[in-house]
């Protein structure tokens, strides 16, 4: 929040594309010439109603899928050129997923779903495991490592979803709608864990459709709409500030409106 | 790294329902029923053997042959008599030649239970009778052997003794009635495990010829030879001789000449077509649980395609789901190759006992500690097969639409 500026930019998306084209001859814009750019220790929120982009959005930046056109840098590697298998390394390595649905295996323990990132960064059962306890401690959740997530409540689930995106030591969590399944309590309960991890250092980006949640707790809004990015806003001193770059950059970009089918 | 998948897959495989293990009858059964017969394999061949009488005493046998064509009565078949028993002494190598009856009689006992049993002959002299006690592959259990001419003085086989609990509990000494003449019990023979043998009737050719009327008639010879070594060719001589002395040609014989070698060589290829029937379809019971297991995993696949995407999201590698699949469907191979392991063994195990127990044999089961690591190695191996494609599948999952579920 302070100088933001100066920091190290983490993610980076330049003129982003992915269309899809569903059946015959309908092309769909997901995501239609996005530019982003996250810094080290930003939590920056993308916002927008459903079928906005912003889940696309997510799934770009999170390296799940790759771009059809334009460029991401992830810590200033280009991924959009990686292969399957440096993406995977890249994911478990660099960034925490946490998901609206938690996402956790259902037939391993809640020990074993924080440990299993760490699997398939090589590390041994032994370190892994201790590791594991130590972020199940940290979302105050030891003494549950022997359940299943079935046996957990909500909150708990995404707490342990939490735990897990912690698991590689990320520099990036990406929470996508991290509270849309829980009530209103446990889902505070969810956002002080995130804004905790964001205090330490952490950078977290959030996918949500609530407009408030995202103002609340980002400092930077991203808000999309048709694949679009419609304006940024910051939160400056507890002020909400519409960011000028982007309008500029609008105005030069956009050459014809296309609308989708 | 290895072992993480294994452990990935085991607790994925504590997971599964009744309906994956199902699928793994096919691999069961093909494990099973190599693993039994290979156990059984020897205890099934002593047994038929014995039951077929062919005891390890290396003589020849001839008896009447040929096929009656048409109705019974128009193609009677020449018999073999006490002449052509002759004819068979005087050939090269033959040391002693002898002829038995076999026949059946109504058997009355004391307690007026009334049975058909087979009656043998035992021919005269010593050393011939001495050759049929050899042949006959047991000792005397109760009282004595019949040893000269004795007229109204029968042997009977372990199955009428108290032991062999098959209702007669005859005793050495009881009158019994055959044909309505009576006859006295001299001894009771050991068991012999075969069917035929254990209730037949031992009597000398005389009383037996006055209750059936033979005359010269005889139902077996039976030859020993001076150079066992020489027995194909003493087979060859003695059929020629008998083709001489019958006037008959080569193909139109009406008597067979047997050697062990070839009543061995008929069972082992009866046991052999068995053998092979079990292997036939043991290899199609794997065939099965190859197409079972590409099934169950092909499901899972479907099923866990939620996990698949999470596990990506979470740094997964394709290798990584692929090894994870692969083994699992190894596992699932090597489950039911080991349940098929155990069930063949304790059939060997049983089989075997079975056996001991019927014929007196002392086999002991053929567990083959070499056979039963190759049959779970290659259950794995066969179940890892059967997942190579579900799990190139979970591996080419796109994450983002696996995440989706």
């Amino acid at each position: 929040m302070k100088k933001e500026r100066t920091k190290r930019v983490i993610i980076e998306l330049k003129n982003v594309f992915k269309h899809y084209r569903m059946g015959e001859d309908v092309l769909v814009k997901a995501v239609d010439g996005v530019s982003m750019s996250v810094n080290e220790g930003d939590f920056v929120a993308i916002m927008g109603p459903s079928g906005s982009g912003k889940s696309t959005c997510m799934n770009l930046v999170g390296s799940l899928d790759v771009p059809t056109e334009g460029k991401i840098f992830l810590d200033g590697v280009d991924i959009s050129v990686l292969s399957e298998s440096d993406l995977a390394q890249i994911r478990g390595k660099k960034i925490g997923f946490i998901f609206q649905s938690f996402n956790l295996i259902p037939n391993l323990t809640t020990l074993e779903n924080v440990a299993l990132p760490m699997m398939f960064q090589g590390i041994n059962q032994e370190e892994r495991k201790n590791r594991a306890m130590g972020f199940l401690k940290l979302v105050e959740l030891d003494g549950r490592e022997d359940h299943y997530p079935n046996e957990l409540s909500g909150g708990q689930r995404q707490r342990v979803a939490i735990a897990r995106s912690l698991a590689n030591e990320p520099e990036v969590l990406l929470a996508d709608e991290p509270t849309g399944n829980l009530d209103s309590k446990t889902g505070k309960i969810v956002m002080d864990f995130l804004e905790k991890m964001n205090k330490n250092g952490r950078t977290i980006i959030m996918v949500t459709h609530d407009p408030d949640l995202a103002q609340e707790y980002a400092n930077i809004v991203y808000w999309l709409k048709d694949g679009k990015v419609e304006k940024i806003t910051r939160k400056k001193d507890g002020k909400i500030i519409v960011d000028e770059d982007l309008i500029m950059e609008k105005a030069s970009s956009v050459k014809k409106k296309e609308e989708v089918d | 790294m290895i072992s993480d998948y294994f452990l990935l897959s085991f607790r994925n495989l504590k997971h599964r329902g009744v309906r994956s293990w199902l699928t793994l009858l096919g691999i069961f059964i093909g494990v099973m029923a190599v693993v039994a017969l290979i156990g059984l394999g020897a205890g099934l061949k002593t047994a038929i053997n014995s039951q077929f009488g062919i005891s390890s005493t290396e003589l020849i046998t001839v008896q009447a042959g040929g096929i009656t064509m048409g109705p019974p009565g128009s193609g009677a078949v020449s018999p073999i008599t006490v002449s052509d028993l002759r004819v068979i002494s005087n050939v090269n190598n033959v040391d002693l030649a002898i002829g038995r009856n076999i026949g059946t009689l109504k058997l009355e006992l004391r307690d007026g239970t009334i049975e058909f049993v087979s009656a043998g002959s035992l021919p005269k002299g010593s050393e011939e009778k001495d050759f049929v006690y050899d042949s006959f592959g047991s000792e005397i259990m109760y009282g004595f052997l019949l040893s000269g001419g004795e007229m109204n003085e029968v042997v009977l086989g372990y199955g009428f003794s108290k032991e062999a609990d098959a209702g007669y509990d005859v005793e050495v000494g009881d009158k019994i009635f055959l044909n309505d003449e009576d006859f006295k019990v001299k001894g009771i023979m050991d068991k012999t495990g075969s069917f035929i043998m254990d209730y037949l009737v031992l009597m000398n050719s005389d009383p037996l010829n006055d209750l059936l009327d033979y005359g010269d008639d005889l139902s077996i010879i039976l030859v020993r030879l001076k150079d066992k070594d020489l027995m194909d060719k003493t087979k060859l001589d003695i059929e020629k001789a008998l083709r001489k002395y019958r006037d008959v040609d080569i193909g139109d014989e009406d008597f067979v000449v047997s050697t062990p070698a070839a009543s061995l060589k008929t069972v082992n290829s009866i046991l052999d077509g068995v053998q092979i029937f079990i292997a036939i379809i043991a290899l199609v019971s794997v065939f099965i649980g190859i197409i079972g297991i590409v099934n169950t995993m092909g499901t899972s696949v479907v099923e866990r395609r939620k996990d698949i995407g999470i596990m990506k999201s979470i740094g997964a590698k394709n290798s990584d789901i692929f090894w994870q699949f692969f083994i699992e469907a190894g596992l699932l191979g090597f489950v039911g190759g080991l349940i098929g392991v155990i069930f063949g063994t304790l059939i060997s195990v049983f089989g075997v006992y079975g056996i001991n127990y019927q014929f007196g044999t002392e086999l002991v089961p053929a567990i083959d500690f070499f056979l039963i690591s190759i049959s779970l190695f290659g259950s794995f191996c066969v179940g890892a097969l059967a997942g190579i494609v579900p799990a190139m599948n979970a591996a080419n999952q796109n994450p983002v639409d696996a995440l989706r579920g």
